[in-house]
């Protein structure tokens, strides 16, 4: 039975399921409300059997590869490969596409008659097939096109909204950036074909003796720029809060917490798999970016009011976590210390998935705000959990999660990557001993400004009073809505209280992969909880959860009911110093992080300018309105994005020369480019 | 016996802790030559708490009324969980020290929280404040809770406690240079000079106070007690962490005697010394702040670097 589940007719049945979901939602476009159950229906049904395949393919734990007939090209075949960690991405996909559907179908209804709801469940359904055909693709063309399918159906999501003009700028950098990051992709696969003579990762596995090392660097550079550009590491990270915020809720769920995650799985299997031995500079080169990019992402998060854009700085933030653990795995294998290389592993994947569940959680339950709010704009919140408690009550869960706070799943899988950068401190020497120190101080930082973002972002969203009238008016979500996120807050928890169980399973999936194959036994897990072998570190989220249970009764118990049981509460105002107390008294989420911002003023660059009206503009004693602009500075931007950008815009300008307009001298390049092709093809 | 020094061990903490505050400014007042109340006030002022009618805000939701509760049994499950007389009790499910750290972050986080529930501009900006000074203390509680853990390898605090590396030559100057360290987080986590004022009810300056100005009665009494566990559960990690004096290491009635009363007269020096800095120097600028919390990250970093 489950040799069937897990079979590779199972997994073409999973696509077509989707593919029906896409197609059907395309021929029903005439009928809003219709396209858009049909294209929930078969998301859900899709991501369910996913779900069961994956699993099945992980239990089972063999390789499952086939061809899908011949197509015809010579370089291009439709070969498919899924093994272990495959399969563990297929889950991740499922898993977050199954909540992000059930979400799909209250959520849409407030694009009835406004949008084509039929063409959004096509690219919905589209960019669900790319990222499953991503993640199983064995063939280096094939893997291209596939990725092509992820970037534009998600390219189109994201302009959906397309009335926004800004959405439409949005969908255009993200178009850009991802086209630049796919070059420098098929750069790297040219190179691994020049040497090996195959786009075909099994025969890449099997030849990459014959690449030389100052080439592997190279296609390590490349392969680096390339997916890192898809998964925002930082300086290629510019369209990521642009993008992300633009599409749809449910949609940002998908691409903030999996398909980014797309650009992690093939740098696992290139870095990982195929491409081993590596050097060891690539290991620290990847903990580097990843300190770099958890840190400043998490910075840049503060400086944010915009719901959707500060969630899209933490998976900025995210991503550097999930890459201390790779490299930390990274190094270590060059090393020659494969269980060591095995506990980065799991913090890798375990963080891979926490945070999938949990980002997609925070913008679900931020579309919902969104949702009844019609604003992004953080300032003009507030109160919101008198009016939406259950939202309030989910975001809280993800809040408490992505700040790692036990019993939630953020924590466990952020104390295995602490865990893999304290052995490495412990192991190495000067120089590569700094970079762990680093690496490890960036993300203990990341970790206390992350809870300070999340304080900033819960309060200032659902506490205190409404800042606005729309909030007066906002309304909870509908049932379809709450449920998926429910779900997923529920797997938050499940997730971290039996975190046990969780990185067992993640631990079976890394010994299927080459290098772990008789890695000694570090980690150990088990329903109780997590520890490593070599020393006293250990923990365990049942006995927290049930502990913290218990004492909490105790003193509710002891404080309520057994000292002064008559006790009066009165309601009453808050203290107000004697004035009217105004919503505009409070504190805003620009107003809770600008202490943060000025400490970090070197990196971030905060500039406030006045614009002050004067009654008389020639005395200029008293004013009539001023207006104050807080601002933060991209670095990125000024020093990087603006020079290229000029750089480019110099060159076109060279360029100009030669296209005069004038046909003849048109011609004239064509023969000379004839000309010159065909003495060198001579 | 065991059952008896647990249950010494986990009420040791919300029981003495209002001692501590007590002693702190019994010896405050001495220093300002005046009489001062007993140290045994803060039961008194307790007692008195728990005994009032409570006002809430209207704007407050239920944040702002489990918070409280939260706070109090994070200390409760901590100060259990870390050395405080005996290192030979052996808790392994929640005394690993990065666990610890991020259990104190769930009462930070809903310090603040409640801060901002109740919308008063006092509030909003206490826990702004708090979480600034917390985020940047966070790399040096850590750093300094790894550089006693990295000479044997152990990450469970009674092993670290029992392990005494401060004995041995070669890891005397770290650990003295990492204690340095964890002093200034201290002084930063339980709202001590010259990072807050706890004695302040000026609100430009306060922190910790400003977020809990809005409590009353049962609930005020919950929070007081609360950071008074909490500034035990620093000093307990201070003194049995690098201090590993005078820990009872098996189950032995006069070792455990031994240990307890060791751990009062560090607990003193403790007071002492930070009754002594209350008193004779300033509360730094707010924008200084981040300073002290950075050498004490630093000073850290290069402790570690020291230990091979």
């Amino acid at each position: 039975m489950i040799n069937m589940i897990a079979s590779p007719s199972s997994f073409i049945f999973l696509l077509i399921c989707l593919m029906v979901g896409a197609i059907g939602s395309l021929l029903l476009r005439k009928y809003d409300d219709i396209a858009n159950k049909w294209s929930g229906i078969f998301g859900i049904i899709g991501s369910l059997w996913g779900i069961i395949f994956s699993i099945s393919a992980i239990t089972i734990g063999n390789n499952q590869s086939f061809t899908l007939g011949e197509s015809g090209f010579q370089f291009l075949s439709l070969s498919f490969n899924i093994d272990a960690l495959s399969a563990f991405f297929i889950f991740v996909i499922s898993l977050i596409a199954l909540f992000c559907s059930i979400y799909g179908i209250g959520y849409v209804k407030h694009f009835y008659k406004k949008y084509d709801i039929g063409a959004l469940g096509f690219f919905y359904h589209l960019f669900l097939v790319g990222m499953l055909l991503v993640v199983s693709a064995s063939n280096g063309i094939f893997f291209l096109i596939a990725w092509e399918i992820m970037s534009i159906a998600s390219y189109f999501l994201v302009v959906y909204d397309r009335n926004d003009e800004q959405n439409v700028k949005a969908g255009f950098l993200y178009l850009l950036m991802t086209h630049v990051g796919t070059a420098f992709i098929i750069s790297a696969f040219i190179l691994l074909y020049k040497f090996t003579g195959s786009f075909d990762f099994e025969v890449i596995k099997a030849n990459v003796g014959l690449i030389p090392l100052f080439v592997k660097d190279i296609i390590f550079v490349l392969a680096m720029i390339g997916f890192g550009t898809k998964a925002g590491i930082i300086p290629f990270h510019i369209w990521l809060p642009a993008a992300h915020p633009a599409a749809p809720s449910h949609v940002s769920g998908l691409m903030s917490g999996v398909m980014i995650k797309t650009g992690i799985y093939m740098m696992i299997r290139i870095f990982l798999e195929i491409l081993q031995p590596v050097p060891a500079w690539w290991g620290l080169a990847v903990l580097v970016v990843g300190a770099v990019s958890a840190l400043i992402g998490v910075l840049y998060a503060l400086t944010e009011h915009d719901i959707k854009r500060l969630l899209a700085y933490h998976s900025i933030e995210n991503i550097g976590i999930i890459l201390l653990g790779l490299g930390s795995s990274l190094m270590f294998s060059s090393m020659n210390m494969p269980s060591l290389a095995l506990l980065g592993f799991v913090a890798t994947l375990f963080h891979t998935l926490n945070h999938a569940t949990f980002k997609s959680l925070l913008f679900l339950s931020a579309g919902s705000v969104i949702n009844a709010t019609h604003t992004r704009n953080m300032e003009e919140y507030g109160g919101l959990i008198k009016y939406m408690p259950y939202t309030a009550f989910f975001f809280l869960i993800g809040s408490m999660a992505i700040s790692a706070l036990p019993p939630f799943n953020g924590f466990f899988s952020e104390w295995l990557t602490f865990q893999s950068l304290f052995e490495g401190i412990k192991l190495l020497d000067f120089p590569q001993k700094w970079i762990f120190i680093s690496a490890a101080g960036s993300l203990a930082f990341t970790g206390g400004l992350a809870l300070a973002c999340f304080v900033k972002a819960f309060g200032s969203t659902f506490l205190a009073r409404p800042r606005s009238e729309e909030v007066m008016h906002a309304k909870e979500s509908s049932f379809s809505l709450k449920l998926a996120m429910g779900g997923i807050a529920v797997l938050a928890l499940l997730f971290g209280v039996f975190s046990g169980p969780m990185i067992s399973f993640i631990k079976k999936i890394g010994e299927n992969l080459a290098i772990f194959k008789n890695a000694p036994a570090l980690l150990s897990a088990s329903t109780q909880g997590v520890g490593l072998e070599n020393g006293t570190a250990y923990v365990s989220g049942p006995a927290f959860f049930i502990i913290f249970i218990i004492v909490a009764f105790i003193a509710v118990i002891f404080v309520k009911y057994l000292i002064n049981k008559n006790q009066k509460i009165k309601i009453g105002a808050t203290w107000d110093c004697g004035t009217d107390l105004t919503p505009r008294m409070e504190i805003t989420s620009t107003g809770f992080a600008r202490s943060i911002i000025l400490i970090f003023k070197g990196l971030l660059k905060p500039s406030i300018q006045y614009e002050i009206d004067y009654q008389d503009s020639e005395s200029r004693y008293l004013q009539k309105s001023m207006n104050v602009t807080l601002g933060v500075e991209d670095v990125n931007n000024s020093y990087i994005y603006k020079p290229l950008q000029k750089f480019i815009n110099a060159l076109s300008v060279k360029a100009k020369k030669i296209q005069g307009g004038n046909i003849n001298a048109y011609i004239l390049y064509i023969f000379a480019a004839l000309i010159i092709t065909l003495f060198l093809a001579l | 016996m065991t059952i008896i020094i647990w249950i010494i061990q986990l009420i040791f903490v919300p029981t003495v802790s209002p001692l501590c505050i007590g002693v702190i400014k019994k010896i405050k007042a001495k220093f300002q030559n005046r009489q001062g109340a007993s140290i045994f006030q803060p039961y008194k002022d307790l007692w008195k708490l728990f005994h009032k009618d409570e006002v809430i805000s209207k704007d407050a939701s239920w944040i702002f009324r489990v918070a409280p509760f939260i706070i109090f049994t994070i200390t409760i499950i901590v100060g259990a969980s870390i050395p405080l007389f005996a290192s030979f009790l052996e808790n392994n499910i929640t005394s690993d020290f990065l666990f610890i750290v991020y259990a104190l972050a769930i009462g930070t986080f809903f310090l603040a929280l409640a801060g901002m529930d109740t919308g008063s501009a006092f509030g909003g900006f206490g826990s702004s404040r708090e979480m600034t000074m917390s985020a940047l203390a966070e790399g040096g509680l850590i750093f300094s809770l790894l550089t006693v853990s990295l000479p044997r390898g152990d990450s469970n605090l009674f092993a670290i406690s029992g392990s005494n590396i401060v004995s041995e030559t070669q890891f005397f100057l770290p650990i003295m240079l990492s204690f340095i360290g964890f002093f200034i987080v201290l002084l930063a986590e339980t709202a001590r000079f010259p990072f807050d004022n706890p004695a302040t009810h000026l609100e430009l300056t306060m922190i910790h106070e400003a977020m809990i100005l809005e409590y009353s009665g049962k609930k005020l009494a919950l929070m007081e007690w609360a950071s008074a566990n909490k500034f035990l559960i620093f000093v307990g990690l201070g003194s049995n962490l690098f201090l590993p004096f005078g820990l009872a290491q098996t189950a032995d009635i006069k070792q455990i005697m031994m240990g307890i009363s060791f751990l009062v007269i560090k607990m003193f020096v403790f007071c002492l010394a930070i009754a002594i800095i209350e008193s004779s120097m300033a509360k730094y600028r707010f924008f200084r702040l981040p300073d002290i919390l950075l050498i004490s990250f630093i000073l850290n970093a290069v402790a570690i670097g020291f230990i091979k």
